[in-house]
């Protein structure tokens, strides 16, 4: 269980040290700024969801997370691991693995290995990349398949799995790389109606595992009942941020009245 | 019509078809593949050199008919004192022709593969080459397999050419016989049957083969 805020002033002990603190990310594809300057804190354990209109960046500071974007300026530090980025100089590829290693990452085509079974999908980075011996990946691998309900499912090929199921192996891939944070970005908007659900279902119970998490998504139920902060993002800065309860139901911006209005009621 | 010379004929094809026709088009493929891969991969290489060496390579392959790379290995070459047998020549213009064509082959099969994936194998942390050889290359491979078997039939045919260089494969034969039975549109008129009958077969397994590999992908 994530630790309430409140409780922790009324302690007065110190706040815990961030897992992530993100400053003045900003990122560029060609003229174009798509992301001018997202800070970002990430306390452990904590549920953080990325709301906004298309366009407006969320996906690329998350794909900036795990290396997928070369952000051009910004700072990330992670001080559990000691790992301190400035963005403004060019990226070694030494940094961007030390970045990419802190967190794993659900995406929205979930991207599984065609070619593999559902059991080689999730253990081939523990196994090749990693270098964990078989007999523990594959455990681990069978064990976490179990939880997410895909028992039975290890010999399956991606296509002949259901579009919820193949999202679940994606988590499952995610989690077997035992990253500090996982990142999902939209993880249900490319499944029917009636599978989204289950794969949400998944999430909750990972964040009442007390993971820490970074969630793009569309799913305002979700987001209110599962995260600690949500921030709103758009034209490429965060407009605002703040706890679900207040950002839902007393939004301070006009743009985010009229985001939350748009998704709630779209005609 | 000489039922005779066509029976009496058909073992010496046959013969040509087993020891020349065909190891010469397997070991063509097999070494031209290996090029093709390589040059494949150094076009999609971002160093400019790199790609510009492989560009050049595939440009003037395709850009230049097979029994002219032929012969100027054979008959070329050897007014530099660079003087290769019938065997070695053919097979390494063969190669070289299929790793031209094959390379182009390659490269578009590896662009096909969604970005998705590359992003996935680097998420659990791959390098390029792994991501390439564990992920990308084997979903690539899948999609060649029906352009690569068509040049495999290609080169099969081709490999006739290596006749006019005095290798004695299938049609060296039937022009040999031909020449000394006199009976031209009967010998050609058979090794003609015979190449197709070898391309039936291979089209037959080009069927199998795409079949086996399509079960798990959607």
């Amino acid at each position: 269980m994530s630790p309430d805020p409140d409780e922790l002033v009324e302690a007065t002990e110190p706040p815990p040290e961030p897992m992530l603190e993100v400053r003045g990310l900003a990122k560029s594809f060609g003229d174009t700024a798509v992301l001018r300057s997202v800070d970002l804190d990430l306390l452990p354990g904590r549920v953080v969801c990325l709301i906004g209109p298309s366009g407006s960046g969320k996906t690329t500071v998350l794909r900036s997370l795990n290396g997928l974007e070369t952000p051009d300026g910004g700072t990330l530090r992670a001080p559990l691991t000691g790992l301190e980025v400035d963005f403004s100089e060019p990226l070694t590829n030494a940094t961007r693995n030390r970045v990419r290693d802190l967190s794993a990452m659900v995406f929205q085509q979930h991207n599984l290995f065609p070619h593999l079974t559902v059991l080689e999908n999730v253990t081939e980075g523990p196994l090749r990349v990693q270098g964990r011996p078989r007999a523990e990946v594959e455990e681990e691998a069978h064990a976490l398949l179990d939880r997410v309900g895909l028992h039975g499912k290890s010999g399956a090929f991606p296509a002949e799995l259901s579009g919820g199921q193949q999202q679940r192996v994606g988590i499952v891939r995610a989690l077997a790389l035992r990253p500090q944070l996982l990142l999902f970005d939209e993880p249900t908007s490319s499944l029917d109606p009636e599978l989204v659900g289950e794969v949400l279902s998944v999430m909750k119970g990972l964040a009442d595992d007390g993971w820490t998490m970074v969630v793009v998504t569309h799913e305002l139920a979700f987001a209110r009942d599962v995260a600690d902060d949500v921030l709103f993002l758009d034209g490429g800065v965060v407009l605002e941020r703040g706890a679900p309860a207040d950002i839902f139901t007393a939004p301070r911006e006009e743009r985010t009245r009229r985001f939350l209005d748009r998704l709630m009621r779209p005609f | 019509m000489d039922w005779d010379l066509v029976l009496s004929s058909l073992g010496p094809l046959a013969v040509g078809a087993i020891t020349g026709t065909i190891p010469l088009a397997l070991a063509s493929f097999a070494i031209g593949i290996v090029i093709a891969l390589l040059a494949a991969l150094a076009r999609l290489s971002p160093r400019w050199w790199l790609s510009g060496i492989a560009r050049f390579y595939i440009s003037v392959i395709r850009g230049t008919p097979l029994i002219v790379q032929l012969y100027v290995i054979f008959f070329g070459l050897p007014s530099i004192d660079v003087i290769i047998d019938p065997w070695p020549s053919a097979i390494i213009a063969l190669s070289l022709n299929v790793g031209g064509y094959a390379a182009e082959v390659i490269r578009a099969a590896i662009l096909s593969i969604p970005r998705g994936q590359w992003e996935a194998a680097y998420m659990i942390g791959m390098p390029r080459w792994l991501a390439l050889r564990r992920i990308i290359l084997p979903q690539a491979a899948r999609v060649s397999v029906p352009p690569l078997s068509n040049t495999f039939i290609s080169l099969v045919k081709d490999t006739a050419l290596c006749s006019l260089i005095l290798v004695t494969e299938m049609f060296r034969i039937a022009q040999q016989i031909a020449a000394f039975s006199n009976e031209f549109l009967l010998l050609y008129v058979e090794a003609a049957v015979l190449y197709w009958v070898i391309c039936l077969v291979l089209s037959a397994g080009q069927d199998r083969l795409e079949r086996r590999l399509e079960r798990h992908v959607a």
